[in-house]
C-alpha cells in the first residue's frame, strides 16, 4: 500500500507542476498589466517601472515562475494587492470556513444520496426508484445559486425562521459550533448538498443494482441468507466506490462553492474569489485558485489510496 | 436438391434491416419524458426566435412608477422587475444570451475537443501520453472554479464568459473522445480495414467517425445542462452579459434586492435556466437510453 501511495504521489507531480503553471499564467493571460488596479493615473513612465520592478514584473516569464515557485515552497503567495495583506493568511482563513460549509453539505449530500440510491438500485422499476431518479436528476440539474435564493426566499423571507445570510451573529466571520452560528450554516449547507445528492444517489442506484445482479449474492440468497444480512454485503461491496464518489464531491465543493457563498455572503474561498475577481487582486486570486486546486489534486490521492486499501480487489498499475 | 429452382431466386426479397440511427430515433419518440423535454426545448428555443412577435413589450423599456409589481399584474402577466420593465418580454428576450451562451460553449468543446480526442487516441505513443497529461492538469480543477477563474483574469463579457466555458468543457470530451477512439480503435473490423489495404484516412473518416462520434455526441448533450447552469452563474457573478442586456442569470442577480418584496417575481429568472437544464438533461438520458451507449 505504501509503495502504491508512493507511485500515486510520482504521478500526481508533473500535475501539480502543471496546475502551477496555469495558476501562474492566470494573472498574464488578464488584459492590461496587473498592477493597473493600484497604479496612481498620473505615474509616470519611470514610477510605473519602478512599481513593475517591485513587484518583480519586469523579468522574463519563466524567471517570474520561477521566482513565484521558489516563494510559494516557502509558504509564501504574495501579498494582496487591494489590501496589502499577504495571501497566504487570507486564503487559510477562507478555506476553513469553506470546508466546515462543504464538510457538512458533503454529509448531508451523502447521507440522503445514499438512502435515495440504495432504494432505488432495491427496487428497481418501481415508483421508488422512478421517485429516488427523480430526486437525483432535480438535484443535478438545478442552478444551485437559484436554488439558494429559494430557500431564503422561503426560510427567510417568508417564514423567517433561519438568517439569510453571513457566518454568525454581527457578522461574525469565525464559524463556532454553538446554535447560533449552526442557524447560519442550515440554509448554505442544504443548498449545497444537492449536487452530491443526486450524484450520489445515481452512483449508489448503479452500484447497488450491479452487485443485486451478481452471482455470489444469489448465492448467499440460495444458502439462506436472511435479507438483511445479504444487504450488509451489498454494503460492503457498494462502499469503496461510494466513499470515493463522496470524497472527489468534498473537492468540487470546496472549489465550486463560490456561487452559493456569494448568495449567502459566507465568507469562504468563494466569497475571497469574488471580492479578488473585482478589486482585480491577480496575486489574491491566483493564490486562492492555485490552494483550492492544489487540495482537490492531494483530496483525489487520498481517495484514489484509500479506495485500493478498501478494495483491494482493485488492481492498478 | 441439386436443382434449385431459379424462379426461387428472383423471388426472394432481401430483407432490409433497420439502420442504426432510424431505431434510434424509433426508440427516441417512444420514451414520453424524453419527447415531453424535447417540446419544452424546442418551445423556449422557438421563443427565444421569434422574441420580438411574441413578447407583449420592449424587454429594455422600463419606468420607475412602476417598479416590483406582483405576477397577474394587469398587463405585466408575470409582473415587472426592479425597473419597471416587464418580466415576461425580459425572461422571452433572456432566452436568446442564456441559450446562446449555454450552448456555444459544448458546441465548440464537442468539435475542438473531440478532434484532440480522437487525434490522440488514433496516433498513439507518446503523443497521446503527452496530450492526455496535459488534460489531466485541467481534471485538477474542479469546472466551476476552472470556469470562473478563467473569467475571472479575463474579465467579464459574453466572449469572454464562453472562452472559459469552451476551455473548461475540452479536457472533459477529449477524454471520453480519446477512450472511445482507443476502444475503437482495436477493433477487429479496423484491422480488417487496415489489412484490406484501406488508408490511414478512409479507416478515421468511415470506421472511427462512424464508431466514435455518436457516443461522444451523446457526452456533450449531457454537457448542455452544466454549460446553462454555469453560464448563468457567471453572469449571476457579473462576469458574463453586461446590464441592461436581459439574460436569466444576470436578470436573477439585480432581482435579489427583491426577494423580500416579490420574492416569486426574483425566483423566475431562475425557474427558466431550471427548466431549460432539466429539460437538456432528460433529453440526454432518453438519447443515451435510446443509444444504449454506456460511458
Amino acid at each position: 500500500m505504501l509503495l502504491y501511495a508512493l507511485k500515486r504521489l510520482v504521478y500526481v507531480l508533473p500535475v501539480a507542476f502543471g496546475v502551477s503553471i496555469v495558476c501562474f499564467m492566470l494573472v498574464h493571460l488578464a488584459p492590461g498589466d496587473p498592477l493597473t488596479a493600484i497604479m496612481p493615473i498620473d505615474a509616470t513612465a519611470q514610477q510605473q517601472a519602478e512599481m513593475r520592478a517591485a513587484y518583480g514584473f519586469d523579468k522574463p516569464l519563466p524567471v517570474q515562475y520561477g521566482l513565484w515557485l521558489w516563494k510559494i515552497f516557502h509558504g509564501d503567495l504574495g501579498s494582496s494587492i487591494a489590501s496589502g495583506r499577504p495571501v497566504a493568511s487570507e486564503v487559510g482563513r477562507a478555506v476553513g470556513n469553506s470546508l466546515i460549509l462543504a464538510s457538512l453539505a458533503t454529509l448531508i449530500g451523502f447521507g440522503f444520496g445514499a438512502f435515495f440510491g440504495f432504494v432505488a438500485g432495491y427496487f428497481r422499476g418501481s415508483t421508488l426508484d422512478r421517485l429516488a431518479s427523480l430526486v437525483s436528476i432535480l438535484g443535478v440539474s438545478v442552478p444551485h445559486y437559484w436554488l439558494g435564493m429559494v430557500m431564503v426566499i422561503v426560510f427567510s423571507a417568508l417564514l423567517g425562521w433561519l438568517p439569510s445570510t453571513g457566518a454568525g451573529p454581527g457578522g461574525s466571520t469565525a464559524w463556532r459550533p454553538d446554535w447560533e452560528h449552526l442557524r447560519y450554516i442550515i440554509l448554505p449547507a442544504i443548498t449545497m448538498s444537492a449536487i452530491p445528492m443526486g450524484i450520489i444517489s445515481r452512483t449508489v442506484r448503479a452500484l447497488v443494482a450491479d452487485i443485486l445482479s451478481q452471482e455470489f449474492v444469489q448465492a448467499l440468497r440460495a444458502k439462506g441468507m436472511g435479507e438483511w444480512d445479504v444487504f450488509k454485503h451489498v454494503v460492503r461491496n457498494a462502499a469503496p466506490t461510494a466513499l470515493a464518489v463522496m470524497g472527489l464531491q468534498l473537492g468540487y465543493l470546496l472549489g465550486g462553492s463560490i456561487l452559493i457563498e456569494t448568495v449567502f455572503a459566507w465568507p469562504g474561498t468563494g466569497f475571497l474569489l469574488n471580492t479578488a475577481i473585482f478589486q482585480r487582486d491577480l496575486p489574491l486570486l491566483q493564490g486562492a485558485i492555485l490552494v483550492l486546486a492544489l487540495f482537490f489534486v492531494g483530496l483525489n490521492l487520498i481517495v484514489d489510496v484509500l479506495q485500493t486499501t478498501l478494495d483491494p480487489r482493485i488492481q492498478r498499475g | 436438391m441439386s436443382a434449385i429452382d431459379a424462379g426461387a431466386i428472383v423471388t426472394v426479397n432481401p430483407v432490409r434491416s433497420e439502420g442504426y440511427w432510424s431505431s434510434v430515433g424509433r426508440r427516441l419518440v417512444r420514451d414520453p419524458v424524453a419527447m415531453l423535454a424535447l417540446a419544452l426545448i424546442l418551445l423556449i428555443v422557438l421563443a427565444a426566435i421569434f422574441a420580438p412577435y411574441i413578447a407583449p413589450a420592449d424587454p429594455f423599456r422600463g419606468s420607475m412608477v412602476r417598479r416590483l409589481r406582483p405576477i397577474g399584474t394587469p398587463g405585466y402577466p408575470l409582473g415587472t422587475d426592479e425597473l419597471g420593465r416587464d418580466l415576461l418580454s425580459r425572461l422571452i428576450y433572456g432566452g436568446r444570451l442564456s441559450l446562446f451562451m449555454g450552448v456555444t460553449p459544448v458546441l465548440l468543446a464537442f468539435m475542438v475537443g473531440s478532434s484532440i480526442g480522437i487525434f490522440a487516441a488514433y496516433v498513439g505513443g507518446w503523443v497521446n501520453t503527452v496530450v492526455m497529461r496535459v488534460i489531466d492538469v485541467f481534471f485538477a480543477f474542479p469546472s466551476v472554479l476552472l470556469a470562473i477563474a478563467l473569467s475571472g483574469a479575463l474579465g467579464a463579457g459574453i466572449l469572454n464568459s464562453i472562452v472559459s466555458l469552451t476551455v473548461v468543457f475540452v479536457p472533459q470530451i477529449a477524454r471520453i473522445a480519446e477512450s472511445v477512439t482507443t476502444q475503437t480503435r482495436n477493433r477487429d473490423f479496423v484491422e480488417a480495414a487496415r489489412i484490406s489495404g484501406a488508408r490511414t484516412l478512409t479507416i478515421v473518416r468511415v470506421h472511427v467517425l462512424g464508431n466514435v462520434l455518436g457516443p461522444i455526441f451523446v457526452y456533450a448533450t449531457s454537457l448542455i445542462s452544466v454549460s446553462m447552469i454555469l453560464s448563468s452563474g457567471l453572469s449571476f457573478l457579473g462576469l458574463g452579459v453586461k446590464p441592461p442586456e436581459p439574460e436569466w442569470g444576470l436578470m436573477l442577480n439585480t432581482l435579489r434586492t427583491a426577494i423580500y418584496s416579490q420574492p416569486l417575481v426574483a425566483a423566475l429568472p431562475g425557474a427558466m435556466i431550471f427548466i431549460t437544464s432539466i429539460s437538456f438533461n432528460l433529453f440526454s438520458d432518453g438519447l443515451r437510453g435510446a443509444m444504449e451507449v454506456r460511458q
